[in-house]
């Protein structure tokens, strides 16, 4: 690099990315609580205390974990990573990251507070027309316009980094020019629910309208919900491109094809979430058909980032002295933490991809869908993939940002942790795909359905999971302890913040890649091409709207 | 841009794979016409009970149609009607129903008969019933507390058999 050499992060951009992270790692705990909760009551063999409901639990459990925990850990790393890569942040840039900070904190603490007095037991999805509380809907409201301020601060950053490069013939720094698309493709996604919470939910929750169209309401989140999953994962990719390979002592394979990876991503995430409602009524199936064929497309940069990995780690291996068709793998940092918990989340996205597979597969969806086959694909590609890479992202910068060190022993307890987590993930995601294929409903509560046979035998895949979720639930609490120790406790120091460097063989990275106008067009084509359709014979052909019920 | 050679290959072979599977799956929806529920009628959900065919649901033999039975169902929070479904071996059965309240679900275990329940529209699958036994009906998806107690039994009887 030609530039000032950046290292670390300033201290006042630390402050705010830890601020995330320690929202993050609190939901970490409450939600990984409720999981065992759960699979303890589907066991049969216990109830909740003092009247709580099991649904009650579900909906902490999904909020916390899939809403809280991913959104303030990616914000955390994502302010981390632009100030690494790009520079300390302007005092304003920092300020809109510090009331982004606020307003999701404020709003999950408002939607919090509503579910846990009952008032809020409509699961993650909030699917209409069981209706809410109004102080919900504002909550989820709060943490999303939160984002969209958070997320201009670090787009900020990396417009002021080009215009100081201008006429440079570097690319932009890899890991903030990652960051900038996870922001754009998560602005345009959370448009959808934000129409469907601004126009239809909150003023039908506070009595403004009286009904709502529910079919519009679902697919308005559906254009939402499929781009939050790849909100999710673009970070662990982050990791994955351009942490991973400095920390094992390699170089990034291939720096234009890792911008590709995350074009194709950003372009495929939001014209694809009808292969969520492929059962549903009111839809048209050569559309959902259309919907499918676009999901799929997300193979190709699946495919070309295992094959980025797999090479680096081989090129690598090669390079200690591993000799053989196999022997590089041998030669690999198994004891770092740093490499090996990732790694183990990028074992998982194997099955945890294929099982997608079958989800999106038009007619095959109907074997699978709200089956628990579902929440167990998702706890290998989302719950095992996505966070095993954000712990092993932690373990590195929460002491860099604390100025602390990741000593020898609390990195062998960070891969305790890691191997209790596939050890437990093992059992309840196999339990759960396989419960899930003898028809086991997902977002159950325990039933004997009236004794029926089926039921009975779905029994044993329940307790299943409950061993499994419990040694999860021990693996959370290690991961607490190592956290705790890296926040306070650890030695000062300097920990690294590892970025890599591009391979030589790389090859020069064309500027069209950078053109975010153009792929942004091209995203925007796509997504009218996808949804104008399907949208207008929703509204065109919509019976009478739906009054709110409030069953739980 | 620059492309390992081997990762062509791969990609070659791994987009090949899907397009092939893609294709599969299209022979398998419009020429074999195998297509999840995607029913188009829509109904006023709060007049459901008025309107046919969910003034009488049940089962129904049919004449003169490509399937034998039209088996009726209303789902409500948390009841299904009817609480039972009993139809002969190698029946072809067109499913109809709604939900008259919240979003419902209705999924016959073991089967690939999986549909979603929407107040307001009509949800339809043709299946043929090709094997004999009792197959428990659930509600899939999240409608309240009383979602568990929410199911209901396919009887599919072999008449050569009692």
């Amino acid at each position: 690099m030609s530039l000032n050499k950046l290292t670390t992060v300033d201290r006042r951009d630390a402050k705010l990315a830890l601020a995330h992270i320690y929202v993050a790692f609190i939901a970490l705990l409450l939600g990984g609580l409720a999981g065992l909760l759960q699979v303890f009551v589907r066991t049969g063999q216990f109830t909740l205390p003092a009247g709580i409901g099991y649904y009650q639990v579900l909906t902490v459990h999904g909020v916390l974990l899939g809403l809280i925990l991913t959104t303030f850990f990616i914000f955390g790393f994502q302010i981390a990573s632009v100030s690494r890569t790009s520079g300390t942040f302007s005092d304003l840039q920092r300020r809109l990251g510090w009331i982004g900070f606020w307003l999701m904190t404020i709003g999950t603490t408002a939607a919090a507070v509503m579910v846990l007095l009952n008032k809020a037991t409509v699961l993650y999805t909030f699917y209409a027309p069981l209706q809410a509380h109004w102080i919900f809907y504002l909550g989820l409201t709060l943490v999303v316009v939160g984002s969209w301020v958070g997320g201009a601060g670090q787009v900020l950053r990396y417009v002021q980094w080009r215009k100081e490069n201008k006429g440079s013939k570097e690319p932009s720094p890899l890991l903030s020019f990652m960051v900038v698309i996870n922001n754009l493709m998560w602005l345009v996604a959370t448009l959808g629910v934000a129409v469907s919470v601004l126009f239809q939910l909150l003023p039908w929750s506070l009595g403004l309208i009286e009904r709502v169209d529910v079919l519009l309401s679902r697919t308005l989140f559906w254009y939402f919900g499929h781009a939050l999953v790849y909100f999710w994962l673009l970070p662990a990719y982050m990791v994955w491109y351009v942490i991973i390979p400095k920390v094992i002592g390699g170089k990034i394979f291939s720096d234009s094809l890792a911008r590709l990876s995350f074009i194709l991503f950003l372009l495929f995430s939001v014209p694809v979430g009808l292969h969520h409602q492929l059962t549903e009524p009111g839809i048209d199936g050569t559309w959902k058909f259309i919907q499918v064929i676009l999901t799929m497309a997300v193979v190709v940069p699946s495919l070309m980032t295992a094959f980025s990995m797999f090479a680096m780690f081989e090129l690598r291996g090669r390079e200690l002295g591993g000799k053989g068709i196999f022997g590089w793998i041998r030669k690999l940092p198994w004891n770092d933490s740093r490499f090996f918990v990732p790694f183990i989340g990028m074992l998982a996205f194997i099955p945890g991809g294929a099982g997608g597979i079958v989800n999106a597969s038009y007619q095959m969806n109907q074997l699978v869908h709200n089956t628990i086959w579902v929440p167990g694909h998702f706890h290998l590609t989302f719950a095992s993939a996505v966070v095993l890479t954000y712990f092993g992202a932690a373990f590195w910068l929460i002491p860099h940002l604390t100025g602390r060190k990741l000593t020898k022993s609390i990195n062998n307890l960070a891969n305790i942790s890691g191997i209790l987590w596939a050890i437990g993930m093992t059992i309840m995601s196999a339990a759960m795909h396989i419960a899930g294929l003898l028809g086991a409903p997902r977002r159950s509560d325990y039933s004997e359905y009236g004794g029926a046979q089926q039921a009975y035998d779905w029994i044993p895949y329940q307790i299943a999971q409950a061993v499994g979720g419990t040694i999860l639930f021990i693996a959370i609490l290690v991961i607490m302890y190592v956290v705790v120790k890296l926040i306070w406790f650890a030695p000062k120091g300097e920990e690294e913040f590892p970025v890599g460097d591009v391979h030589e063989s790389s090859g020069p990275t064309p500027p069209l890649l950078e053109n975010f106008k153009l792929w942004l067009v091209i995203l925007v084509a796509l997504i009218l091409f996808a949804y104008t359709v399907p949208l207008i014979d929703i509204i065109s052909n919509a019976p009478p709207g739906v009054k709110g019920y409030k069953l739980w | 841009m620059h492309i390992h050679k081997y990762e062509k290959y791969f990609l070659v072979f791994g987009v090949g794979t899907l397009v092939a599977f893609l294709i599969i799956l299209g022979i398998g929806a419009f020429h074999q016409g195998s297509h999840p529920n995607s029913g188009k009628k829509t109904l006023d959900y709060e007049k459901v009970k008025e309107i046919a065919p969910f003034d009488n649901p049940g089962v129904h033999k049919v004449e003169g149609k490509d399937w034998d039975y039209e088996v009726v169902i209303l789902a409500s929070a948390f009841y299904y009607n009817p609480p039972e479904i009993e139809v002969p071996l190698g029946a072809k059965v067109k499913f109809i129903a709604t939900s008259e309240d919240v979003i419902h679900g209705f999924e016959i275990a073991g089967t690939n008969i999986n549909m979603m329940l929407e107040p307001g529209y009509v949800s339809e699958y043709v299946a043929e019933i090709n094997q004999a036994g009792e197959f428990l009906i659930v509600c899939n998806e999240y409608c309240g507390t009383g979602h568990t107690l929410m199911h209901s039994m396919l009887k599919v009887v072999d008449p050569n058999e009692s």
